[in-house]
């Protein structure tokens, strides 16, 4: 009996009276960021081997981790230069989004941190300040690269839609051009869905009916609340369409893979 | 002598409801040393589980609404055996009561001018219920708790009082246990409000919760007080019957104020036939003209659905005994007819969520299972209607467990208002009481007596547990004082309650002192037999049926009795003593409202 | 459809105690707490147990049942797979009293720290105007019945009992962002909100809003809106700077 005294009451890494499957969630979710973030990391600087290709020659068949092309204009030349690639502008805008975002933010605490691995079973830290300290004190930046997200999102949509005109060949539609509309899609959705959009837009008001002013930010907040029940979902399926068309580019763009499409030519 | 710690303060105030909230905000801001003594942890007092709303003629839906048709109302719903003045005093105060809430951080469902907004409940001629979804009594509570805190009352939470103590005639103080550790604690205080609720436990189906154990009519009877109208018990028409485990669990009447109707196993809004003379006028005739009056109240009569409880309560038990009843024992509430999915879960959350997680059943979809559960009791310690002061001096009373206010039934919605008007009122009774008088004396013989008698269960070698009793003391009281009562069973009924006291005074509870609940409930036991017995013998005097006292013996109001009290004391011998005292007389500015 | 099922019940004190096994008759609709009681009136009359309404809405009777912290009047014991072991523990964050009983008195001190409500004055007529929509947010947070379960949840206390003293909870940040979001109030918390009361710490893991009975959008709706006021305050220098030449504003 004297073990199981303390049971209840007993604290430390692991302690937990549940006998569900806590572990699958953050297990699942630890297992498909590495794998998806790992994939992404490799691919912004992977301009070599049998998937080295990431834009469909003669097309605008550009793999979404390489838009906006603004580096590309300066920096056309970098192949065997992986430090200059032109995909590092994601590092000012959807990194960093996706790194202080409430949803990750919960996911990799739980999942990475194990700061707690699931409710209710003990957390690995010792001793624990939050974000309250730096560095997790810098989560409250979220605001600035989400600023810098929107931007993104306009972008990302001239992209996709170019992808369905081809030089010389005039406009038409391909799985490639539609899955890149819907990376768009996505991606916009999970940045509006954002939690301080949500704040920036209404959330900081106190009275939502005392002015005209106020009225229409009321309407754009109801709307923001709304998809930002959804703000996980956005997460995740933004997520793995920009890693699955990626894929799929490169599979074109290399030769591996034919696009069905009305231009019938790659 | 037993180990105790002493207090001293001017007021105490027993219960941290609605009532004893407010009574402690109202003598601490007059300048006393308060302390507020509860069974429970604070704000989870019985007041949490009120849902429809505070009734307050506001006007802010009906301008027409005013002091004088709310008082009439009152008046009328409880059968006209009110204390007039309690009445009145309630119309005329609750709406700034209300106001008080607001300025508090209550958050009221509002209008579409920003006003707080009203709704129907029976008995009320206009819409007059100023509420927040189906969680109103969570919110006043809230608010009078988060008000309180800031206001230096001392709180002693999990802490049960078993006694009052006197000097002389006047209360001195209370002698209490805490429940975690089962120490003693003595309070000296110049004043006593109590504000303990109701006496619920007493009954095997009921809304109430199990602290609902007549504390404060016990306490009150024993120092000497008087108790009024203890035959008057309100069987709430809608509770839940299925399943077992929640019977009795309150289904708020703003299910019917929102367009639920009640229908039989045939089919048949049967309300219709139960309407009786005194509301013929007012109450819609057909089934055309009450679901007319959903949509356009002016031209048409109330549906017959918001009825006083009393006559709702009855009609439901008569139908299930004719058998036309449903499944489980009760009729059948539906609401999901008349309103869309939507609507229902925003005015009533509760309700979904309740019957969603507890019953299986989707009320946006399906009817429920409903039937009369033991809700509130009329009765309650007589008290001066302006002071809220017993008839034994430094003793005061309000809410539930003083009883005059409501008569012989009490409309839905005039409970929370009387919380916050008579506790208020208690408030200012026992500061202005505490302040004539010096610091009283603490008797230590009655403490003893006091210590000794709350050991004896331990000290005990054979004898029942208390679990047993008070279930067989709660089936008594439902199958033989209930809902409907005969003189037999009156008198089986209080020989009954004899011979569970007997059993009650052989009480036996195992294991220690601390956070004990088997000898919490055997502590409790001995004032739900004082209340029960009060009751049985005040229905048995009383011959003739009002409001929450129906005789199947005397199934007509007797107008001699209407003008009359029954009065329960505790005699000289000891025994309890029963008689009645005339009514309080009206005067005629008032008596010319019921005269049109 | 009465069947015998196997609870297994935390009874002691904090110095000593452990598992006891009871085997308790259930009935057809019954919850865990209705199990409680049957083993309180049949086998352990001491059995300490916190309960009132027994109906979901006063928060008293909060518990860990396998581990998750829930209300018990609202558990189902249907919920529970016929033969699957079913374990009634006290909250862990909170000091034991006995057997399921805990020392909540944490959360009615840190009550105690949280300005009141302060109104701004009244129309005329003595009373307030405020639109419906303008107090929706604020009614979603007092819809909270003070289970405290999603203080037992947070690991922030939960597994390291010294943030106590720097640390409110997720109750107390539903409380602040109800006032602070109140149309009517004028006191500012936002202060209070990062240095005492220690917002910071939450890491929105979320599992306060999981356990939430009364289903209160904790962490969206209260916490990360709480967050982004303190942000506005004090982490955000385009917003400083604005402050200090346009003068603040509260709409």
């Amino acid at each position: 009996m004297a073990q199981a005294v303390a049971a209840p009451l007993r604290r430390g890494f692991l302690t937990t009276l549940r006998h569900d499957r806590w572990w699958v969630e953050p297990a699942l979710v630890f297992v498909s960021l590495s794998l998806f973030f790992g994939w992404l990391t490799a691919s912004i600087v992977m301009d070599w081997g049998p998937f080295g290709n990431y834009e469909v020659e003669g097309t605008h068949l550009l793999s979404p981790v390489f838009e906006p092309t603004w580096l590309t204009a300066i920096n056309a030349d970098w192949k065997g230069a992986w430090y200059l690639s032109p995909a590092f502008i994601v590092l000012i805008g959807p990194v960093p989004f996706r790194a202080t975002c409430y949803y990750y933010r919960r996911a990799y605490y739980r999942s990475y941190f194990l700061s707690p691995p699931a409710c209710a079973v003990g957390d690995v830290a010792p001793s624990y300040r939050g974000e309250s300290r730096f560095p997790l004190i810098m989560q409250n930046a979220h605001r600035y690269v989400m600023y810098v997200a929107l931007v993104f999102v306009p972008l990302l949509w001239i992209g996709a839609i170019r992808s369905f005109h081809v030089p010389g060949e005039g406009w038409g539609i391909g799985i490639g051009s539609v899955l890149l509309a819907l990376n768009a899609f996505l991606l916009m959705m999970y940045t509006f869905s954002c939690h301080s959009l949500r704040h920036f837009v209404g959330g900081g008001l106190n009275c939502f009916s005392c002015s005209a002013w106020t009225r229409a930010r009321k309407r754009v907040w109801d709307y923001v609340s709304l998809w930002n029940e959804g703000h996980r979902f956005w997460a995740w399926s933004s997520l793995l369409v920009i890693v699955a068309v990626d894929v799929y580019i490169r599979l074109v763009a290399n030769g591996q893979i034919t696009d069905p499409n009305t231009w019938s030519r790659f | 002598m037993p180990e105790y710690e002493r207090h001293d303060y001017d007021v105490i105030v027993i219960g941290a409801g609605g009532a004893g909230l407010r009574a402690a905000i109202e003598a601490s801001a007059r300048g006393c040393r308060t302390a507020l003594v509860c069974k429970s942890l604070l704000g989870k007092a019985h007041t949490v589980m009120a849902e429809g709303g505070i009734a307050a003629a506001l006007g802010n839906v009906w301008p027409q609404d005013n002091w004088e048709v709310h008082f009439r109302d009152t008046m009328r719903g409880g059968k006209m055996l009110n204390n007039w003045r309690m009445a009145q005093l309630h119309a005329q105060e609750a709406p700034e009561r209300v106001r008080e809430l607001e300025e508090w951080g209550a958050l009221f469902d509002r209008t579409n001018d920003g006003r707080i907004l009203q709704r129907d409940f029976g008995g009320h001629r206009y819409a007059r219920l100023a509420h927040v979804g189906d969680r109103t009594g969570l919110e006043l509570i809230r608010t009078l708790q988060q008000h309180a805190v800031h206001k230096g009352i001392d709180v002693f939470m999990e802490c049960t009082v078993t006694r009052l103590l006197k000097d002389g005639d006047r209360v001195s103080g209370a002698v209490a246990y805490w429940r975690e550790s089962g120490n003693l604690v003595v309070f000296a205080a110049k004043a006593v409000v109590l504000a303990t609720g109701g006496v619920g436990k007493a009954f095997a189906v009921t809304s109430n919760s199990w602290e609902y154990t007549g504390d404060g009519h016990a306490l009150a009877y024993e120092a000497g007080a008087e108790l009024i109208d203890m035959e008057c018990v309100q069987f709430h028409p809608t509770g839940m019957v299925w399943p077992p485990s929640v019977r009795g669990i309150l289904v708020t009447e703003g299910v019917r104020g929102d367009g639920g109707t009640l229908r039989n196993s045939d089919g048949e809004r049967f309300m219709f036939d139960y309407i009786p003379d005194f509301f013929r006028a007012e109450t819609a005739d057909t089934v055309a003209e009450a679901d007319a009056w959903y949509e356009d109240k002016e031209n048409n009569r109330r549906t017959p659905d918001l009825l006083p409880r009393d006559e709702v309560a009855r009609a439901i038990n008569a139908e299930v005994k004719a058998g036309r009843g449903s499944p489980h024992g009760g009729v059948f509430l539906d609401i999901a007819a008349r309103r869309p999915a939507e609507y229902i879960r925003r005015r009533l959350p509760s309700m979904y969520h309740q019957f969603k997680q507890l019953a299986d059943v989707d009320i946006t979809a399906q009817s429920m299972e409903v039937g009369p559960t033991m809700h509130y009791i009329m009765g309650g310690v007589r008290v001066d209607a302006d002071t809220a002061a017993t008839t034994v001096p430094g003793l005061f009373a309000a809410g539930e467990c003083a009883g005059g206010m409501h008569g012989a039934n009490r409309l839905g919605g005039n409970s929370l208002s009387d919380l916050v008007v008579f506790g208020r009122r208690a408030g200012m009774g026992a500061a202005a009481d505490a302040a004539a008088v010096d610091a009283p004396a603490v008797d230590d013989a009655q403490v003893e007596a006091v210590a000794a008698e709350m050991n004896a269960p331990f000290a005990r070698e054979d004898g029942e547990g208390p679990y047993d009793i008070q279930r067989d003391l709660q089936e008594t009281m439902h199958t033989l004082a209930g809902i409907i009562r005969t003189e037999a069973e009156l008198l089986e009924a209080r020989e009954r309650i004899a011979a569970l006291r007997e059993r009650a005074a052989r009480v036996r509870v195992h294991g220690h002192r601390q956070y004990n609940p088997g000898w919490h409930l055997a502590l409790d036991l001995p004032a739900l037999l004082t209340v029960s017995e009060a009751t049985a013998r005040a229905a048995n005097l009383r011959r003739e049926s009002r409001g929450g006292h129906t005789r199947d013996d005397y199934p007509d109001p007797d107008d001699g009795w209407g003008g009359r009290n029954v009065v329960v004391r505790r005699g000289a011998d000891g025994a309890m003593d029963v008689s009645t005292a005339p009514l309080p007389e009206m005067p005629a500015e008032l008596r010319r409202l019921f005269e049109e | 459809m009465n069947e015998t099922v196997n609870v297994r019940v935390f009874r002691g004190d904090a110095e000593s105690g452990g598992w006891r096994d009871y085997a308790v008759e259930v009935e057809e609709g019954q919850v865990v707490l209705d199990v409680i009681h049957r083993i309180q009136a049949t086998q352990a009359p001491d059995l300490a147990v916190r309960w009132n309404c027994k109906a979901g809405k006063c928060g008293s009777c909060s518990a860990e049942i396998n581990g998750q912290p829930r209300l018990m009047c609202m558990t189902r014991m249907n919920l529970f797979a016929p033969g699957e072991p079913i374990t009634v523990a006290p909250m862990k964050t909170w000091p034991l009293v006995r057997d399921l009983v805990t020392d909540v008195s944490f959360n009615y001190e840190t009550a105690k720290t949280i300005p009141a409500f302060k109104p701004r004055p009244p129309e005329a007529d003595g009373f307030w105007r405020m639109q419906q929509e303008d107090i929706e947010r604020g009614q979603e947070f007092r819809k909270c019945i003070e289970c405290f379960l999603c203080q037992d949840v947070c690991h922030v206390i939960r597994d390291h009992p010294a943030n106590k003293a720097a640390f409110a909870g997720p109750r107390f940040f539903v409380r602040l962002a109800e006032l602070e979001m109140h149309p009517l109030d004028t006191e500012d918390r936002l202060e209070l909100a990062r240095r005492d009361a220690g917002v910071g710490y939450c890491n929105i893991t979320k599992c306060c809003t999981e356990v939430c009975p009364e289903n209160i959008h904790i962490t969206d709706n209260a916490i990360i809106p709480l967050k982004e006021r303190v942000a506005d305050r004090y982490f955000d220098p385009v917003r400083w700077l604005g402050g200090k030449l346009f003068g603040r504003r509260r709409p």
